[in-house]
């Protein structure tokens, strides 16, 4: 707040004299004309961290504050994740600003996780003077080089002129399409430099680039007629549905075909999970019968999902007696992992309403059944035990089923990586789409509290919960300052089992219960917390939980809760590494 | 499925860092390339790149569709050696003493139709195309004949399965011209810029 009553005396808020209104054309420098390209592509918050080769457009955005937020975080890791976590809250793009060298170095993981999980996001990185550029100038990396393998587009921009043009071309392929991360590097030189600017066209088509293929029907009649033979068909979805906004149009031709569907964890949220044909997760930790049936369907119908090794477990015994529909935005995609019988390229958008205009009005009860059947041994066996536990120890299921009671199913989930992950992921209930905030592709622990601040600026109205281990949680717990000085409203549930808890459950599995370095110490969580300013509490007793996660939940304002749960719990069901789905084990 | 060697043609805009984006395609993936060829086609902006590798056609066809995907890239294809008609251009620099004193040289010389593109008073430059093999096979004639210096070209091939390429690549440079590179105009410039 301090800054902003500095900007009033200074009297520069928005006031300065030199800085040309949104819109208007005329002579400015580069780094206005990134601002003028901002505020036209409708950016409102912006993650960023200042520096040396990107100080002209800090000083540019000085002048806009009423038009955008710029939300400081800890850490260029930080402020990456913020921006993924405000891209899928809000299903818009999110935008960073980093400096040169260390700066930009610090944003590969996020564009890496980015990238994997098909999040648009434009990075705008500062470079030293182009005139430095290769002299081991202070300060400077091969942003370009380094990023290229993480990013679906980046450019180097040396002169101002190219920026309105370059800009307009980051913000169309970051979303079109699969969407996707693109770092724009722009040399001191072209921020401070004087052009004559045109006025900012968005950009609409690039002559290289394809982001929809052409829609072919006969593909989509060929998988009608699949659909409509098929005795046993299965529906896997994935974020597809969520990117593509499809979730109506996914939904009217689940209900129209009757057919069961499972989802990927990245897709999770696209239609409630309470849904009638909702059977749950796949994959790794899934549910039991989205797993074992996948091996017993006649036809698999993919929508919007790459098949990843996470999901498929054994490429060579899955889903080997099915037929395969595999609809997606990315041709890539086809054939990659798991061979189909029928392609149906396409943004889901637009096939599915063609789809359901060709699939009969059916259900499949007898089928649907099994999957029920698969369910009840799996509350017996695993769910049962871990949300209603009769030990002493508590279980990071329970503290969910909390979070559900209370939550009613309408917050928005984020979630760290690991075992919490996979708990949270199995036990949510969600009402809504854009509601499960997870790194699922890359696993990058760190992504959960920065990726909660950016999904509560994407998504102001709702409320949003972090859940993270206590491993993740130290490795970008910086990420309270952002929290303090943002001043926002989001909650924070530390499940601590004093352990990398998913390394030391394969390593009791698999390495004969050798824990190599998977015990982890933590600070005090709450005193920590504190020193941001941010209220918690620590619970280890059954008795105090409900009244701890509904405390925090009717807390104004952000909140820590530290829940200590069994240090040797394991998340099952499980399909081990290298086994086939229908090998999936439930202890 | 066993490996063999594939010859990837790759159309692409004329930008700087695309080489790189390309390359990375293929050295994420630890494959080796074999050969690179890449220049302007007839179409100024519009590169291609002529990529030899050796895996399965199954790895191929994936790989493609991954090159295909990136931004600035219009069109990948792949073939095997059926398919297309390619020549390697290979220089040889000989002693002009060991041309003019070995008769055997001189048969050699002629027998691969090599042509003399300079002749000083202590070297000549020579010059074949053809297939690897052929080159290859010139070397080792030439090594016992005092060869000083030898350099060979990548492929480049044509494909005997396209039709109107040359036609349509003009079509579509018309409809839509491509932008042109810009290039870093400061480098050796650090005397005239004053920076903080």
């Amino acid at each position: 707040m301090q800054t902003l009553e500095l900007k009033k005396e200074n009297g520069r808020a928005n006031k300065n004299p030199n800085t040309l209104p949104p819109g208007n054309k005329g002579n400015i420098t580069g780094s206005e004309a990134v601002l003028h390209a901002l505020i036209a592509e409708n950016v409102d918050t912006i993650f960023g961290y200042p520096g040396g080769a990107i100080m002209p457009i800090y000083d540019a955005i000085y002048d806009y504050d009423d038009k955008i937020k710029h939300i400081l975080a800890r850490h260029e890791q930080g402020s990456i994740h913020a921006a993924q976590g405000y891209a899928r809250a809000s299903g818009r793009t999110g935008v960073v600003f980093a400096t040169s060298g260390p700066g930009a170095t610090n944003l590969v993981t996020g564009l890496a996780d980015a990238m994997i999980d098909s999040t648009p996001v434009v990075c705008i990185t500062g470079q030293v003077f182009a005139h430095l550029l290769g002299t081991d100038a202070f300060q400077e990396t091969d942003v370009i080089n380094i990023t290229t393998p993480v990013t679906k587009w980046n450019y180097q921009v040396t002169d101002a002129n190219e920026i309105p043009s370059v800009l307009a071309k980051a913000f169309y392929i970051a979303k079109s399409g699969r969407p996707g991360p693109v770092l724009i590097d722009i040399t001191k030189n072209a921020q401070v430099q004087k052009f004559d600017f045109a006025g900012y066209e968005k950009c609409n088509h690039i002559r290289s680039y394809r982001p929809k293929p052409i829609v072919r029907k006969e593909y989509i009649e060929q998988a009608a007629r699949l659909i409509n033979e098929a005795k046993k068909p299965f529906v896997v979805f994935g974020q597809g549905v969520i990117l593509g906004k499809a979730e109506t149009e996914f939904k009217t031709f689940l209900e129209k075909s009757g057919i069961p569907a499972a989802w990927t964890i990245l897709g999770m949220g696209a239609i409630p999970t309470s849904h009638p044909l909702a059977t749950g997760m796949l994959g790794m930790h899934g549910n039991y019968g989205p797993n074992v049936l996948t091996n017993e369907c006649d036809v698999l119908i993919a929508i919007g999902m790459r098949f990843d090794d996470r999901v498929t477990g054994r490429l060579d015994k899955y889903a080997k007696q099915a037929k395969v529909i595999h609809f997606d935005i990315d041709p890539a995609e086809i054939d990659k992992n798991v061979k189909t019988t029928v392609a149906v390229w396409g943004d889901c958008k637009e096939t599915l309403p063609l789809l359901t205009e060709l699939v009969n009005k059916k259900t499949h009860p007898e089928w649907v059944q099994k999957f029920r059947e698969y369910q009840k041994e799996e509350e017996k066996e695993c769910i049962t035990p871990e949300l209603n536990p009769t030990g002493d120890i508590l279980t990071m299921g329970e503290v969910i089923k909390l979070l559900n009671e209370f939550g009613k199913g309408d917050s928005i989930l984020v979630t760290d990586v690991g075992q919490h992950q996979m708990v949270s992921c199995r036990y949510s209930k969600l009402n809504h789409s854009k509601s499960n905030i997870t790194s699922g592709g890359l696993g990058t622990m760190g992504f959960g509290l920065p990726a909660a601040i950016g999904a509560k600026f994407g998504a102001p109205d709702r409320s949003v919960i972090a859940v993270i281990g206590d491993g993740g949680f130290q490795m970008t717990i910086q990420e309270l300052g952002t929290i303090m000085q943002s001043k926002i409203d989001i909650k924070i549930l530390i499940l601590n089992n004093k352990f990398l808890g998913m390394v030391r459950q394969w390593q009791q599995l698999f390495n004969d219960r050798r824990y190599s370095f998977v015990d982890i110490e933590s600070p005090d969580f709450v005193k920590v917390a504190k020193a941001y300013g941010i209220e918690g509490k620590s619970v280890s007793q059954r008795s105090e939980l409900k009244d701890a996660v509904s405390e925090m939940l009717t807390h104004k304002g952000s909140y820590l809760l530290e829940v200590m749960v069994g240090k040797e719990n394991n998340v099952f069901p499980m399909v081990p590494q290298g086994c086939s789905v229908s090998e999936i084990r439930l202890k | 499925m066993h490996k063999k060697e594939f010859t990837l043609t790759v159309y692409t805009e004329n930008q700087i860092g695309i080489l790189n984006r390309i390359a990375t395609m293929f050295s994420r993936r630890k494959i080796n390339i074999e050969s690179l060829n890449t220049s302007p086609t007839e179409v100024e902006s519009v590169h291609r790149f002529t990529i030899v590798i050796n895996e399965t056609e199954e790895v191929v066809g994936k790989l493609c569709r991954q090159i295909e995907k990136q931004v600035e890239v219009l069109k990948a294809y792949y073939n095997t050696e059926e398919e297309i008609v390619w020549q390697e251009l290979a220089l040889y620099k000989v002693s002009t003493d060991a041309i003019a004193e070995r008769v055997k040289v001189e048969r050699l010389l002629r027998q691969f139709g090599a042509r003399a593109v300079a002749i000083r008073k202590d070297y000549t430059v020579f010059e074949t195309t053809g297939h690897r093999e052929e080159t290859d096979k010139l070397i080792k004639e030439l090594e016992p004949h005092g060869l000083i210096e030898f350099v060979r070209s990548a492929r480049v091939a044509i494909l005997k399965g396209s039709h109107d390429f040359h036609e349509r690549l003009k079509e579509f440079e018309q409809r839509e011209p491509g932008e042109e590179v810009i290039e870093n105009e400061f480098l050796g410039k650090q005397d005239e810029i004053f920076t903080l």
